[in-house]
């Protein structure tokens, strides 16, 4: 079974708001599933399925279920970090294919930047993680854990400073046009390079920032997609790893994507050739290097090269990515970029972007998250979706 | 240096440990396929094998990739990946060390810190 044209996204909305000191973080995912609702035309009976990641808040879907009252025949909490909520447009796809459910509803919200959260100092892990005991001691950090991958990857490919400084210098090109991004002024690469270095060899500015927020998504049948008066984005395909040391015979310099892109490919019976625009999860300017290698955009060890010389910005380069700003300059809602990677393929998709960064006659648009930490073990998920 | 977090030991791992507070680095080996893994667990993660023996290492190593990581305003640490001679990477911090002068590649030697709890850890240093 496909779930090639089985379900389409109908229903998009990303909360505005970078800062929530005033807000429960209940209260944002209520917000959220109200702004995708409307998005689409629907109101909240048409709702029979609901996804949620957590979000690392302890809050469970039953919680999240009452609290939203919803009526559900189908539920999903997968957790796989920042890239969960791609996993649940593909999980969602194949409950409505198998008819387990007609319209699902995904939020994810957070408050991490009213919480004080960072990602230079150790976070918490749970007390039955089993790895643990081997990385608390050494004070691995989320930047530490992608910092690891691009000192590799500089020392097997060549890969330069100056090249992954190119990311976030295309990120902030398209960030001046969003009023609600966080960073909206355009850098150079020389100012990346002149940021303060956090964990070598990243700078603050190959990092991404740290928001509170959250957004939304509707997936439904297509009986339904056709009833909206909203503009149809069908999913393709979808793909879905997770990546860790492997006992110990650790590899850095492959992630997930590289199983879960060409899994979604396949699927949706495109190649990488044929998208015009791509969401790729910038929690760090090597995040986005590693998996355009990865998903077949370049080969491998030659994504420093692709990103280079503004080949990632709209209008000019030849692959346009985070049209918003992305993680690196708009917002990462709860720490977790996926849910807003989905949502401006969505608008890219619908001819919504801002005008300034839309791309022409953009039917085929790649969405693509890596969750958790790239250099110890992390959730990879990929979605190709298509305008009709 | 600013302190140490201790491993939260558990009965799986406890042999482990006390090897260590021993002075001893072992790399568990798994007697049913032969193949040494990181971290240590009860059950091969090759062959499911719960037949698993702690080997002493060699204690030697290469550096595999690492970061120099900033803490606070005015401190810094080192974070690596070392591949041991024995084939397994893990995780661990390079001490004793000009963090300026670190390559990929470069021969480290384990190096035994106490944690903050006096249970010793595994570093690393230039060898
Ligand atoms: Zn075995």
């Amino acid at each position: 079974m496909t779930i090639k044209n089985r379900a389409f996204i109908v229903g998009a909305y990303e909360h505005p708001t970078r800062h929530a000191p005033d807000k429960s973080l209940v209260q944002l995912h209520a917000e959220v599933a109200i702004g995708a609702l409307a998005d689409a035309g629907l109101n909240k009976n048409d709702i029979d399925a609901y996804y949620f990641a957590g979000d690392a808040s302890g809050l469970s879907s039953m919680s999240m279920v009452d609290y939203l009252n919803l009526k559900v025949r189908h539920i999903d909490s997968t957790e796989a970090g920042g890239t969960s909520y791609l996993m649940h447009v593909g999980h969602a796809a194949q409950a409505i294919a198998a008819g387990k459910c007609n319209a699902a509803l995904i939020t994810l919200a957070g408050r991490p930047r009213s919480e004080g959260s960072s990602g230079a100092v150790p976070r918490a892990t749970g007390d039955a993680s089993p790895e643990a005991q081997w990385e608390v001691p050494f004070s691995a950090t989320t930047v530490n854990l992608y910092a690891m991958c691009a000192q590799r990857h500089m020392y097997e490919y060549g890969t330069t400073p100056e090249q992954l400084a190119w990311v976030k210098v295309a990120a902030s090109h398209h960030a001046k046009y969003n009023p609600h991004a966080m960073l909206k002024n355009v850098v150079t690469v020389d100012e990346v390079l002149g940021s303060p270095m956090v964990s070598s060899p990243l700078h603050r500015l190959d990092c991404c920032v740290v928001s509170d927020g959250g957004g939304a998504l509707i997936v439904a049948k297509p009986e339904i997609a056709a009833a909206l008066k909203r503009p149809k984005v069908a999913v393709l395909g979808a793909g879905e790893a997770i990546k860790g040391q492997s006992g110990g015979e650790i590899d850095l310099m492959t992630s997930g994507a590289a199983v879960a892109g060409p899994a979604a490919f396949a699927e949706a019976g495109v190649k990488p050739a044929d998208i015009k625009y791509a969401s790729i999860y910038d929690s760090f300017t090597i995040t986005v290097v590693m998996q355009l290698e990865d998903l077949g955009f370049c080969k491998k060890g030659e994504g420093g090269k692709f990103v280079a010389d503004g080949n990632l910005i709209s209008g000019t380069g030849k692959l346009p990515f985070n049209t918003d700003g992305g993680g690196l300059c708009s917002n990462h809602p709860s720490n977790r970029g996926g849910m807003t990677k989905i949502i401006e393929a969505v608008r890219q998709l619908r001819g919504e972007a801002h005008p300034a960064v839309q791309v022409k006659n953009c039917n085929l648009a790649l969405a693509q998250g890596t969750g958790g930490r790239l250099g110890s073990r992390h959730g990879s998920a990929t979605l190709i979706m298509e305008r009709q | 240096m600013s302190k140490i977090a201790s491993p939260a030991v558990t009965a799986e791992t406890a042999q482990f440990w006390s090897r260590v507070n021993d002075g001893q680095l072992t790399v568990p080996q798994c007697k049913s396929c032969g193949k040494f893994h990181w971290y240590p667990r009860a059950n091969c993660p090759f062959c499911t094998s719960d037949s698993i023996e702690l080997k002493p290492a060699k204690g030697t190593g290469t550096i595999y990739t690492y970061s120099v990581s900033r803490r606070g305003k005015n401190d810094s640490y080192v974070i690596a990946y070392v591949t041991l001679d024995e084939g397994v990477t893990v995780m661990t911090n390079i001490v004793n060390a000009d963090a300026a002068k670190l390559a990929i590649g470069q021969k480290v030697r384990v190096a035994l810190v106490e944690s903050e709890n006096g249970q010793r850890v595994p570093m690393f240093e230039p060898a």
